[in-house]
């Protein structure tokens, strides 16, 4: 919902310092997420995934979240999809180019950055194309086999 | 365009290295294209550029006809590609068709209708056709143009395809991996847009756009220059003087309503009120647009770090010539064109 993604923005700090816990935790708990299997675990995660980052960032599930590193706007929701910073079309009121009635996405993420330690320069990274298989997948599992080493 | 009787003999009175129209100089030291575009900006000149509109229409003299009114005044000349999401020739067309007279055109390269199998086959299709810059955009929503109804790609954006076309380029390969057997040697670019929001990150996403492999820049309208002063000293201030050429981005107003309609509807223009008001008091409005351009060229040309100007005249591409002319920013200088060197 556009109102909750932006009040997500304005509380940047807490969402990023929570999740920060919840990947630890999920971390810890990769032996008996391994136990179960990845792979069976998939769609049942990836659903709650959806509800819950639906709900707070307007989520479009792509897969390979960056919220950590775009201030909490979902850089998905830019019409354009940038995932690098905003076009040169940003209205005079900080507004969307496409969709005038929205702020735009980056506008939002360089607001949201401010208030993460370190999310000022985790903005300067540059963020590769999305892998578009990834679409629709858990980006927590995915996370939570990268951290770990595993395949 | 050219006399084969000729050939040879200009062959040395011009560059010691000029070649035939169409075929690549040699590539220099610290270069990375076999282009005139590149060379002017590397030996320090102050480059000139401008926007060619393609033609609604299958003709290629179409082409010709509208390159030739630059003739003499630009060191190079961008084909847009799709420009404002309107359906026109593409842009590799325009630029294979330029090529083959000998212009340095820049291809224009969008994320908005091609995905990234079609925009890394038209980096080698374009390369190998002799184009030797390439610019690469985000690209206008299609809202803007005229096929709303058509389906936005965006499968990359500017970041991403810069850094897929320095790969091609300096790593001899695809974004798979899969190797390439002869490299497309081409002058890498980007845009920017100093006068959007937020102020305070448009240095930085310039920043993102070098390190990703852009060698030059080519701004967006500027007519605010406190606005682009500000802005060259954040890229100062990250060390990236030298590291790119700046191009900032002009065009003649043609008439008070004309600007106050372009920063209303077209995305990322902004025209400050003075600028407006001046043009409403005049009395031949189109004539004092092209003076206001002219002064925004030359102070532009007193700020440091700016290498160039790329003049954006639609509709009034005949205007160019006299605005470089009036602003003496080629000094001696002409820049190559077909037919230059003949007689």
């Amino acid at each position: 919902m556009y109102s909750v993604r932006l009040w997500s923005v304005r509380h940047a700090r807490g969402l990023n310092s929570f999740y920060r816990s919840f990947e630890a935790l999920l971390l810890r708990l990769n032996p008996l997420l391994r136990a179960i299997g990845h792979d069976r675990l998939e769609r049942p995660v990836a659903a709650v995934e959806k509800a819950v980052k639906g709900l707070l960032f307007d989520c479009r599930m792509c897969g390979q979240c960056v919220l950590s590193s775009t201030g909490m706007s979902c850089p998905m929701n830019c019409p354009k999809t940038l995932r690098n910073g905003p076009c040169g079309g940003v209205r005079a009121d900080g507004n969307c180019e496409v969709k005038p009635e929205m702020r735009c996405v980056w506008v939002e993420a360089y607001k949201g950055s401010e208030r993460i330690p370190g999310g000022v320069a985790a903005m300067r990274e540059m963020q590769f194309a999305v892998d578009q298989r990834q679409q629709g997948k858990s980006s927590w599992l995915r996370v939570v086999r990268e951290k770990s080493g595993g395949a | 365009m050219v006399a084969r009787g000729a050939r040879k003999v200009r062959w040395r009175v011009k560059f010691e290295d000029e070649p035939v129209p169409g075929y690549p100089l040699p590539i220099l030291p610290g270069h990375t294209s076999p282009g005139r575009f590149e060379r002017v900006l590397r030996a320090g000149g102050f480059a000139v550029t401008t926007e060619l509109a393609p033609p609604d229409s299958a003709d290629p003299e179409d082409v010709y006809r509208r390159a030739r009114v630059f003739d003499g005044y630009v060191d190079a000349i961008n084909a847009t590609d799709g420009s404002g999401a309107n359906c026109h020739m593409s842009s590799i067309a325009v630029c294979a068709l330029l090529t083959r007279v000998g212009y340095a055109p820049i291809m224009q390269i969008s994320c908005r209708d091609k995905n990234r199998i079609a925009i890394q086959g038209d980096i080698l299709g374009g390369a190998a056709m002799g184009v030797c810059n390439m610019l690469c955009l985000t690209g206008d929503g299609v809202q803007a143009g005229d096929h709303p109804q058509a389906k936005p790609v965006f499968d990359l954006d500017c970041v991403s395809l810069l850094d897929i076309a320095r790969t091609l380029r300096d790593e001899h390969h695809f974004q798979s991996g899969r190797k390439i057997t002869f490299a497309p040697r081409v002058f890498l670019g980007a845009a920017e847009n100093p006068s959007a929001l937020p102020h305070a990150w448009r240095a930085q996403r310039l920043a993102k756009k070098v390190a990703a492999g852009a060698q030059f820049i080519q701004t967006q309208y500027c007519y605010d220059l406190a606005l682009l002063r500000s802005f060259m000293v954040q890229v100062e201030d990250l060390g990236l003087f030298g590291k790119v050429f700046i191009l900032a981005g002009v065009g003649p107003l043609r008439s008070a309503k004309t600007a106050d309609w372009m920063r209303k509807n077209v995305p990322g223009m902004f025209v400050p009120d003075a600028l407006v008001t001046r043009l409403a008091g005049a009395k031949d409005q189109a004539a004092e647009g092209r003076s206001i351009c002219v002064e925004l060229i030359q102070k532009m040309r007193e700020i440091r770090g700016i290498s160039g100007v790329h003049i954006m005249a639609y509709r009034q591409e005949e205007s160019v010539q006299e605005i470089v002319e009036r602003t003496g920013v080629l000094r001696e200088r002409r820049p190559w064109f077909p037919a230059r060197d003949a007689a």
